[in-house]
């Protein structure tokens, strides 16, 4: 799967996950733009996972600022698969 | 940017709590007995501990306290390394060895540093460790401090764990898995379907830790928690606990069969690097795992007044966690109207404990209360009258 096909899923998994027609782009912020705290973080994971067919280690949570972090260890444990 | 600036979030949280509500921080102004305080003014029913045998004012355990202090001292002042293994400590640890018929077993200070000193030690950064959602914070700081990979699966999800167990297994055969589960969930009361786990466990070639902090001497037909219940305790590789709930003390455990466990006390921070556990606390949790054994009866008495409470308040339509047990969790939609009901509680003799997010497992706020043997039924008709009257 190419980069910007995940963007586009993971930029609707966070729309569903947080139930708003936000803007969203690479360089949106999680937790500062978006207010994801640990528990909306844990839901999205949980998304992430189901969608990819992939599993994510918590750890990689904490190097994980703006939605092209996410995408980058999304497209970095699909290669791993 | 200052050094607390990070917190401003949750001091606006804080804040909106003070100001709507007066706050929600308890304290204990007087503890009468296992059942009964004062507590912000109110002489109370405690129906928010972890003192499912009502043991913390049992005259044995605390005879035997005194007579610990008197022969041995207030304190050790030395970690277990060092000046701080008396021989008390390594009866306990026989004792308990006993109990739970595996040959080795190590003391903790606290559950929550036997939680941490066996995570972070038994498993780094080539293995993985996949563990419940709702596992108890302990757990997942345990893991973080070791560094190895942690993978979450949904909250007594079987389908959810095996996914991950056969993503892990297809990417590295050989790779250490551990998973962790709670063998009763201290939030929601609910138990770990262990049976279930312990044959993944086999099919995946992983080992399995159960944390059995809310169990021991809850579950089980000898008090030995959910793994006994489960008839699985041959496949649990390692049991962690604490003496701080049904053992009416302070301390922590690990049991298992794996004669490799004795090695852990030259390599884990947590167990080496701290204070051991004082006489009158282990004087206090072996008297208390003496009566577990001696005095079958007081499980009995605790289940009944579980079964009471929690049929009672379900006959009231309040929505509960997902089945009975000591723990009985309320929950509420908003916050708002869990403090308001927690506070309505306390006013009318009934202590509980308000457990907001993200403490709770699913956002939601809870009130959890929970019941001890040592309640009598007039405490647990007071309990359930005291929602009713909200």
């Amino acid at each position: 799967m190419d980069r910007n096909k995940i963007r586009q899923e993971v930029e609707g998994i966070l729309r569903e996950v947080l139930a708003t027609k936000v803007e969203i782009s690479p360089e949106t912020r999680l937790e500062a733009d978006l207010a994801i705290d640990s528990l909306k973080a844990m839901e999205l994971l949980a998304e992430v996972e189901d969608r990819f067919d992939i599993s994510i280690p918590v750890n990689v949570l904490n190097e994980v600022q703006t939605v092209e972090d996410l995408v980058l260890q999304i497209e970095k444990l699909l290669a791993e698969d | 940017m200052g050094i607390f600036d990070k917190f401003q979030r949750l001091a606006c949280s804080l804040e909106e709590v003070r100001q709507n509500f007066g706050g929600f921080n308890v304290v204990i102004e007087k503890i009468l007995s296992p059942t009964r305080a004062v507590v912000n003014g109110h002489r109370v029913i405690l129906a928010g501990t972890n003192n499912y045998l009502g043991l913390t004012f049992d005259e044995e355990c605390i005879e035997a306290a005194c007579r610990a202090i008197r022969e041995e001292g207030t304190g050790t002042t030395g970690s277990r390394m060092a000046n701080g293994t008396y021989h008390s400590h390594l009866i306990l640890e026989n004792e308990l060895s006993a109990f739970f018929e595996k040959p080795h077993t190590i003391v903790f200070t606290t559950g929550y540093a036997a939680n941490l000193g066996v995570l972070s030690t038994l498993v780094n950064r080539e293995d993985a460790v996949i563990l419940d959602a709702d596992c108890h914070a302990s757990i997942y700081d345990g893991c973080r401090l070791g560094g190895v990979s942690v993978y979450r699966f949904r909250h007594n999800d079987l389908e959810d764990l095996e996914k991950k167990l056969h993503r892990l297994r297809k990417k590295n055969l050989h790779q250490n898995l551990l998973i962790v589960v709670e063998g009763l969930y201290s939030m929601l009361g609910d138990r770990a379907p262990l049976a279930e786990i312990a044959a993944l466990k086999e099919k995946y070639g992983a080992y399995l830790l159960v944390d059995e902090a809310h169990s021991l001497g809850v579950l089980g037909k000898k008090g030995r928690g959910r793994a006994e219940e489960a008839g699985v305790e041959e496949k649990v590789d390692f049991i962690v606990g604490t003496f701080s709930k049904s053992l009416a003390s302070i301390g922590g455990y690990c049991t298992s069969h794996h004669a490799e466990l004795e090695i852990l006390r030259y390599a884990s921070r947590p167990y080496i690097f701290t204070a051991s556990l004082s006489p009158a606390n282990l004087a206090a949790a072996r008297t208390a795992l003496k009566i577990i054994q001696d005095r079958p009866e007081l499980k009995e008495r605790l289940w009944h007044n579980a079964y009471r409470l929690y049929q009672g308040l379900q006959k009231m339509g309040f929505e509960l966690g997902p089945e009975p047990s000591p723990i009985v969790a309320v929950r509420f939609r908003k916050p708002e109207e869990a403090l308001k009901t927690w506070r309505g509680l306390l006013e009318k003799g009934v202590y509980v404990n308000m457990v907001l997010p993200p403490a709770t497992p699913d956002g939601s706020a809870l009130l959890r209360a929970s019941v001890s043997a040592a309640h009598t039924s007039e405490d647990i008709n007071h309990i359930i009258q005291a929602f009713a009257h909200l």
